[in-house]
C-alpha cells in the first residue's frame, strides 16, 4: 500500500544545542538535588528514605540530561524554502508545523542567558493566527540571522496583510 | 453623556448600595462607611474617566487617548477595521447612548488592545458605524466631496458632543437584504440552551451578597422559613429530585427570558457594501457589522440539549472577533439557537454557495479513530475505578467512589460512540470542512482563502493508531481548527488541496507505511552549522 508521508526537515540545529539543552537541564535538576542535600544534612531522622530519593533523582536527573539532548537533536529540525517555513519537534508527540512565507507576520530572534552562553539563538515565525507561530530553537548565530534575514526578505516580497 | 460613566459605576455596585440602605442605621459598625467610600471613589473614576478619554478619526487612522496617570494612545488603520459592534444597555438607550467596539485583525492578545468608545451620542455610533465599514463608498465618494472629509478629519474630542456631525452619511443608498429574523417560535429552543444555568448563579450570588451587605439573615423571612421547613421534612432522595427540578423549572425559565432579552428583533442582513449586520436585543441592544470580506466561513454549533430538539446556532468565523464564551458567542453570533434547517440555510446564504459545506456528507475517520475515542473516553473512567479500587482496599475511601466509577462507563461509551458518529470531514467547493464534539457538536466550515498555515500532530498512541491531528491555522474564529484522529495520508491530501503546491516540496510518497518512525534521518548527516544556502530544497 502506497500512502504519503511528511519527510523531516533538512537540516538540524546547531550541535551545540546538545550541550545546550543539557546545561539548562542539568541547571533544573542541580537546584532540585541541592535543595535534597540541604534537606539531608539539615535534620536527623528518617536518613535512609531521603538518601534513596536523593539517589533517584540524580538517576533520572542522568538519564534526562543524557539521553534528552541527544533525542532532542535527532527530531528538532527545520528547513525553509522561498515558500514556506518547516518545522518538526517533538519526542513523545510529534509535530510539524508548516508556514507560509507570504503569511509571515514577524520573525523573532531571541537569546535567553543560556543561549548566549552557548552562543545560540532562537527563532520565531509568527502568522496572524494565534495558533500556528513556528519555533526553531538551539540555531547557531549566524544560522538564525541568516534565516531571520532571508525571511524577512522573503516575506516583505509579497503584497496583502497575511490575514 | 457627562453621567454615563459615573451612573455605570454605581450601576455595577448596586447590590452593595441597596444593601447599605436595607441596612441603614440598624449597625453600629464601619463596614457600610467603608461601602460608602468605595462607592464614591468609583463615581470619581467613572468621571475621571470620561474626562480624559477622546478620539479622533482622520482619512488614515482612528485614534484613542486614554488614561490620566497612564496616558495611552490606541492608533488603528482604517483598512484594519474588520468590524464595528455598537451596544447600548438600559443606561446608554434612556440616555441616547452608545457603546462601540471596533474589532481590527489582531488576534495574538487577548482584550486590552481593542478599541472601545463608550458613551457616544447613538446617531454618532451608527454614523460611525457607516464610515468605518463602508469604506468602498466613501472612497468612490471623496475626489468630489472633500469637504465633507476635512470635516470628519476635525471633529476631534468628540465626546464634547457639541453637536458637530463627526462623520458625513455613508453617500450610496446601501441596498439591505435580509437574511434571516427572528420568528416567534425559536424561543421554544430557549429552554435548550441553559444560559440560564449562569443567570440563576448570578441572582444567587446577587441575593446573597445583598443578604450579607445588608446583614439580613435570608432564613428569618417567613416564606423562606416556611419553605426551607417543608424542604426539610423531605426524605433525602425526595429532597433531591425536588432540588433538581425546582434548579431545573428555574433555569429553564431564566434561558427562555434570556433568550427573548438578547435576541429579541434579531435580522441578519447583507448590505451591498460588502458587509453583514446583526441587530438584536430586547433591553440591550446589539448591533454587530462584519465585513463580508474578513468572513473566512461559519460554524454551525449544536450543543446536546438543542441537538435533541433540532436547533443549531451559527456562529461567524470572522477576523477581528474573537469567538465569546457565553451564549451570545461575543459578537459573533449569526443566528440564535433556531430550527437546523433554518440554520442551514442562513449558513448557505451568507456564504453564498454550495449548501453541500453545510449540510453534505462528511468523510469518517475510519476505525482506527473509533477504537481512539473508544478508549481514550473509557481509558480514563477505567484508571479512575482502578485507583479508587486500590485506596478502598487498602485505605478506607468510601466505596461509593468507584460505583460512581462503573455507573459512569455506559454515559462513557455512549458519548464516545456519538463522538465517533460526528466526527467528519470534507473538502467542498473551495472550503475545508470539519465536524467534531459530542457534548457540543461544531461543524465548521472554513475557507481556504482564510488559513494561514497547518501544523499535524501525533501523539504516541495517535501513532501506534496510523492517526494525526492536523489543525488548519487561520487568522479568524478560534485561531485553528482540526480534524481530529484522521489517517496522515488523508491529513496531506487535505492541505495540500488548502494550499497548492505548500506541502509538496515536503511530502514523499511511496513508503510502506506511515507509521514507521518519521524522524530517522533521510538522508545523510548535514554539518548544519556551515550551511551556505540552505534555502533552496528539492
Amino acid at each position: 500500500m502506497e500512502t504519503t508521508t511528511l519527510r523531516p526537515p533538512q537540516h538540524r540545529v546547531s550541535r551545540t544545542a546538545r550541550w545546550y539543552w543539557a546545561a539548562r537541564a542539568a541547571f533544573g535538576w542541580l537546584v532540585l538535588i541541592a535543595v535534597q542535600v540541604i534537606w539531608l544534612v539539615a535534620d536527623g531522622d528518617d536518613v535512609a528514605l531521603r538518601l534513596a530519593a536523593l539517589i533517584a533523582t540524580v538517576i533520572v536527573a542522568v538519564t534526562h540530561v543524557t539521553v534528552m539532548p541527544l533525542w532532542r537533536y535527532n527530531v528538532h529540525r527545520w528547513e525553509t524554502t522561498p515558500e514556506a517555513v518547516y518545522t518538526q519537534s517533538g519526542w513523545f508527540k510529534q509535530e510539524w508545523r508548516i508556514a507560509p512565507v507570504s503569511r509571515i507576520q514577524t520573525v523573532d530572534s531571541a537569546r535567553g542567558p543560556f543561549e548566549q552562553l552557548f552562543r545560540l539563538a532562537n527563532v520565531t515565525v509568527t502568522t496572524a493566527s494565534a495558533a500556528g507561530p513556528v519555533r526553531i530553537s538551539g540555531l547557531d548565530r549566524e544560522t538564525a540571522q541568516r534565516l531571520v534575514d532571508e525571511l524577512t526578505a522573503n516575506a516583505q516580497a509579497t503584497a496583502g496583510d497575511a490575514t | 453623556m457627562l453621567v454615563v460613566h459615573p451612573i455605570q459605576e454605581v450601576v455595577r455596585l448596586a447590590p452593595a448600595l441597596i444593601g447599605l440602605l436595607v441596612a441603614g442605621s440598624s449597625s453600629g459598625g464601619h463596614g457600610p462607611l467603608w461601602s460608602l467610600a468605595g462607592l464614591v471613589v468609583a463615581v470619581l473614576f467613572g468621571t475621571l474617566r470620561w474626562f480624559t478619554t477622546t478620539y479622533r478619526i482622520t482619512p488614515e487612522h482612528v485614534q484613542v487617548r486614554k488614561g490620566l496617570v497612564h496616558r495611552k494612545v490606541l492608533t488603528v488603520p482604517r483598512d484594519r477595521v474588520r468590524t464595528v459592534d455598537v451596544t447600548a444597555n438600559i443606561l446608554h438607550r434612556v440616555l441616547g447612548l452608545a457603546r462601540v467596539e471596533v474589532g481590527t485583525g489582531r488576534s495574538d492578545r487577548k482584550g486590552g488592545g481593542e478599541l472601545k468608545l463608550d458613551a457616544l451620542g447613538a446617531p454618532e455610533a451608527a454614523g460611525l458605524r457607516g464610515e468605518l465599514l463602508h469604506r468602498e463608498s466613501r472612497t468612490a465618494a471623496a475626489p468630489e466631496d472633500s469637504a465633507g472629509e476635512t470635516a470628519a478629519d476635525t471633529a476631534a474630542g468628540a465626546f464634547e458632543g457639541a453637536g458637530t456631525p463627526a462623520v458625513p452619511a455613508p453617500r450610496q443608498a446601501a441596498v439591505e437584504t435580509e437574511l434571516a429574523a427572528l420568528r416567534p417560535e425559536w424561543i421554544r429552543f430557549g429552554p435548550f440552551t441553559l444560559s440560564g444555568l449562569i443567570t440563576v448563579g448570578i441572582v444567587a450570588g446577587f441575593i446573597s451578597r445583598l443578604a450579607s451587605e445588608g446583614n439580613v439573615n435570608l432564613g428569618q423571612i417567613a416564606p423562606v422559613k416556611t419553605t426551607l421547613g417543608w424542604f426539610g421534612s423531605l426524605s433525602l432522595p425526595l429532597e433531591i429530585a425536588a432540588g433538581v427540578l425546582i434548579l431545573t423549572v428555574f433555569v429553564m425559565i431564566a434561558s427562555t427570558l434570556g433568550y427573548v432579552l438578547a435576541f429579541w428583533g434579531f435580522r441578519l442582513t447583507r448590505h451591498s457594501s460588502g458587509t453583514l449586520h446583526v441587530n438584536r436585543g430586547l433591553i440591550t441592544t446589539r448591533a454587530t457589522t462584519i465585513e463580508e470580506r474578513r468572513l473566512r466561513g461559519l460554524e454551525v454549533s449544536e450543543p446536546l440539549l438543542l441537538r435533541a430538539v433540532r436547533g443549531a446556532r451559527l456562529i461567524a468565523v470572522t477576523t477581528g472577533l474573537r469567538v465569546g464564551q457565553g451564549a451570545q458567542r461575543g459578537g459573533s453570533m449569526l443566528l440564535p439557537p433556531a430550527p437546523l434547517r433554518e440554520a442551514q440555510s442562513v449558513a448557505t446564504r451568507v456564504l453564498g454557495g454550495d449548501a453541500a459545506t453545510v449540510s453534505g456528507p462528511l468523510l469518517k475517520h475510519g476505525p482506527a479513530a473509533r477504537r481512539r475515542r473508544f478508549s481514550r473516553s473509557l481509558g480514563v473512567v477505567v484508571a479512575w475505578i482502578a485507583v479508587c479500587l486500590v485506596l478502598w482496599e487498602w485505605s478506607d475511601l468510601p466505596a461509593w467512589t468507584w460505583v460512581t466509577g462503573l455507573a459512569l462507563l455506559p454515559v462513557t461509551a455512549l458519548i464516545a460512540a456519538d463522538r465517533y458518529r460526528n466526527l467528519g470531514h470534507a473538502l467542498v467547493a473551495g472550503h475545508l470542512v470539519t465536524r467534531w464534539g459530542s457534548l457540543v457538536r461544531r461543524r465548521v466550515v472554513l475557507e481556504y482563502d482564510g488559513i494561514i498555515g497547518w501544523n499535524v500532530e501525533r501523539s504516541f498512541f495517535q501513532r501506534r493508531a496510523g492517526l494525526v491531528t492536523l489543525t488548519a491555522t487561520t487568522a479568524a474564529g478560534r485561531q485553528g481548527y482540526r480534524v481530529q484522529d484522521v489517517e496522515l495520508g488523508e491529513a496531506l491530501r487535505l492541505a495540500s488541496a488548502g494550499s497548492p503546491g505548500l506541502l509538496d516540496p515536503f511530502v514523499s510518497g511511496g513508503r510502506p507505511s506511515s507509521r514507521r518512525e518519521p524522524h530517522v534521518p533521510a538522508e545523510p548527516h548535514v554539518p548544519p552549522s556551515d550551511i551556505a544556502h540552505p534555502l533552496i530544497s528539492g
